[in-house]
């Protein structure tokens, strides 16, 4: 149950109920564990829960991803480089109040793709600069594949983000980077008891964690949960002019 | 961050639109309207449910620390017993007390005070709580224990979350040497065989009886009692006994749909009754089983609760005086018989003393009587008739499992320390910041 001898896993935006999920099974195959998000006051509860459950040593970091300035000295601060990033930062915001308000639509630009892409880049190039197996895993949402009313700055945000990992994924085709775009729909949380939830497109986090497991396992480039896939295929395929008109 | 949603307590009666939002780590804003806590649902009735806003805790489940030299264990009020189990069995140490579901929420058995299969030597769930964190109404955070707040905390064990958030607990854990069971059966052939097994036996750890309410004449009350105890290494056989703590695959299966209303009737209930009476009674060899298969038979099926069909189900469980327990347990078996409800889950059980400190808390030394009925206006006119009862021989109902008893009956069955609560709910500021449908049902 010791860490002993495996790679250390970092874990930026370690708060969200997908993190946390996902953190937790590289916990359990024995990876060390590296949180970084906002107050690490809180975030010492996490390490608790995942050094105590796994018996694999956790550490906490400070991060603000959109500070571009101290990105650096964060990422100089993992000692080991990791094996593996897992990026769940982002903001949802308020679609409406957000539309109204400059401030605000920069906000969500920075915290779901400026910041996430200049830390990303950065570690890329330092994953590839150790030459060996690493992996990045960038946790999208499929509010990126179509825009919809209802939360299109953060979709927006969310398709460019796609488009970063995808491109980034081709640049490193070579380097022993592989980069890994995993795109949640409604995962259910404790919050949801799931009496009115579309049950047939929603899933435990646990659930979806192991999804994105065994996806990371393969090497899979894409990974997001069946179903969803379907729905979001048929979506993207509705013409403009039809798609306009619907409720989605 | 707060939706509506449709909610229910585990017996989905009743049912209501819900307004909800996560259940924080904050102190509560005196000046937002009153809300109740909710863990995993596993209260059988109204008790985690308010219409205007429920506050969801299942989610803040992070283990704090624990102490392998004591087995104290400190976590969130939201970390169900399925994962505490699955995290410390391995590690020899076992819950103190655990209901007969794992999917529930330490935050949820603290306040339902939860009692199991060994209450007769364990007491309940708050005997082993070393200390527990609440949010009070006066938007204060109080550390709450034997020692401190100790009004507070007595009223919390057992308290279905209305005299706060329970935000963390400190839970003793006890060291087991293996993740199995030594069980044996005693058939017994009437009710009165059956208590003198649970009285003949008060050393052993575990004991319960699954009882056929359906019997009649001289077999009223015939019963399986189970008697088990954690077993050793060298109780196991084979590859175990180096593996005391590996456990078999569990198998999941889930209840696809809704079981048709006709499902469940007399006869189909009278004959599994017989069958299964028969079964148990030809096993009494002692035999090992998993920890799992044991305490937690029923979570091998998931949202079983759907076998009562659409409608819903309800529980019935009331705990008698010792000395009324034998002609209450009769009346209320010939009650039942004769209106022919039947029963699949009827479970009787010796508590030993209660924990009069803590208002609410349900256990009284004696016996209590469990049986699940399918909704319906003869199930709840039964209900009635079974209260007149219980109240008669001094006995009282389990709030966790009730959704329709009376203020009338409750009070009744917990007689002064019911107003009690009602006073510390009103002296803390409790009464205006923490209610559900069952403590306005109540007057609580
Ligand atoms: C199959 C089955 C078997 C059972 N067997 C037993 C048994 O053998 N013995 C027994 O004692 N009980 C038994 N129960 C009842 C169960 O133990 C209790 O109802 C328990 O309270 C459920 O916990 P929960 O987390 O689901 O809480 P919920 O059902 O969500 O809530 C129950 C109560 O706890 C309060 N609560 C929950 N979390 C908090 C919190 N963080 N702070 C404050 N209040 C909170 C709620 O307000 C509510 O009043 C059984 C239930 C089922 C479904």
């Amino acid at each position: 149950m010791t860490g002993a001898g495996k790679a250390s896993v970092l874990i930026v935006g370690a708060r969200s109920d997908i993190a946390r999920a996902i953190a937790a099974q590289f916990a359990a195959r024995g990876h060390p564990l590296m949180l970084a998000a906002r107050g690490t006051d809180s975030l010492a509860r996490e390490a608790s829960d995942m050094s105590i459950r796994y018996g694999v040593p956790v550490t906490t970091h400070e991060l603000d991803v959109t500070d571009l300035a101290a990105q650096a000295a964060f990422l100089d601060s993992l000692d080991p480089l990791p094996v593996c990033m897992v990026c769940a930062v982002g903001t949802l915001g308020n679609q409406d109040r957000d539309a109204k308000d400059p401030q605000a639509i920069r906000a969500i630009a920075e915290a779901n793709f400026v910041g996430p892409t200049t830390l990303i880049e950065a570690m890329a190039t330092r994953m590839a600069a150790a030459g060996d197996a690493r992996a990045i895993i960038g946790i999208g949402s499929v509010a990126g594949d179509r825009g919809r009313a209802k939360n299109y700055i953060y979709g927006a945000a969310k398709a460019g983000f796609a488009a970063y990992l995808s491109g980034l994924r081709q640049k490193h085709v070579n380097t022993g980077v592989h980069v890994m775009t995993v795109k949640p729909g409604f995962v259910r949380t404790a919050m949801t008891d799931g009496m009115d939830l579309p049950g047939a497109l929603t899933s435990s986090p646990q659930d979806f964690a192991k999804g994105v497991m065994r996806a990371y396992d393969r090497r899979a480039t894409v990974y997001y949960d069946l179903r969803w896939r379907v729905l979001m295929t048929v979506i993207r395929a509705l013409p403009e002019r039809i798609f306009m008109r619907t409720k989605f | 961050m707060s939706f509506e949603q449709t909610l229910s307590g585990w017996g989905r009666w009743p049912r209501r639109a819900c307004m909800t939002a996560p259940l924080q780590d904050r102190p509560v804003d005196p000046a937002q309207g009153a809300a109740i806590a909710r863990g995993l649902g596993r209260a059988y009735g109204d008790a985690a449910m308010n219409p205007d806003m429920t506050l969801m805790g299942a989610s803040r489940d992070r283990i704090l620390s624990f102490d392998a030299k004591t087995g104290v264990l400190v976590a969130e009020g939201g970390l169900a017993l399925a994962d505490l189990l699955a995290v410390f069995v391995p590690r020899g140490w076992f819950v103190p007390v655990t209901p007969g579901t794992q999917f529930v929420t330490l935050g949820g058995a603290v306040a339902a005070d939860a009692h199991g299969k060994n209450h007769h030597v364990a007491g309940s769930f708050g005997d082993h709580v070393l200390w527990l964190d609440l949010a009070c109404a006066d938007g204060t955070r109080r550390r709450c224990s034997p020692d401190e707040n100790t009004d507070l905390f007595n009223a919390t064990l057992g308290g279905m979350g209305l005299t706060g958030h329970i935000l963390t607990v400190a839970l003793r854990l006890v060291p087991v040497t293996s993740a199995y069971m030594i069980q044996r059966t005693i058939p017994a052939g009437s009710l009165a065989e059956a208590m003198q097994a649970f009285e003949d036996n008060l050393d052993v750890t575990y004991s319960v009886a699954w009882i056929d309410c359906l019997a009649q004449g001289a077999a009223r009350g015939r019963s399986l009692v189970m008697l088990a105890e954690h077993a050793a290494p060298d109780d196991l056989i084979g590859a175990l006994r180096d593996n005391p703590f590996s456990l078999p695959p569990r198998q999941q299966r889930r209840m696809p749909m809704d079981a048709p209303s006709w499902a469940l009737n007399r006869h189909s209930i009278a004959a599994f009754n017989r069958l299964y009476y028969k079964a148990g009674a030809r096993k009494t060899q002692a035999e090992t089983v998993d920890y799992d298969r044991f305490f937690y038979p029923l979570d091998a099926i998931q949202d079983w609760n759907r076998l009562y069909g659409r409608r819903g189900f309800a529980q019935y469980q009331c705990a008698l005086p010792l000395a009324t327990s034998y002609d209450g347990l009769l009346a209320l078996l010939d009650v039942i018989s004769s209106a022919g409800a039947g029963s699949f889950l009827a479970v009787l059980k010796r508590f030993g003393d209660g924990a009069p400190q803590r208002p609410l808390s349900f256990p009284i030394a004696g016996y209590t009587l469990a049986l699940d009925f399918a909704l319906s206006p003869e199930t709840l006119t039964l209900f009635d008739r079974l209260d007149e009862i219980v109240v008669r021989h001094g006995g009282r109902l389990y709030l966790s499992k009730d959704s329709r008893m009376t203020r009338t009956t409750f009070d009744a069955g917990y007689g002064a320390a019911a107003d009690r609560f009602r006073a510390l709910r009103r002296d803390t500021g409790a009464a205006d910041t923490f209610r559900s449908l069952l403590s306005n049902r109540l007057a609580l």
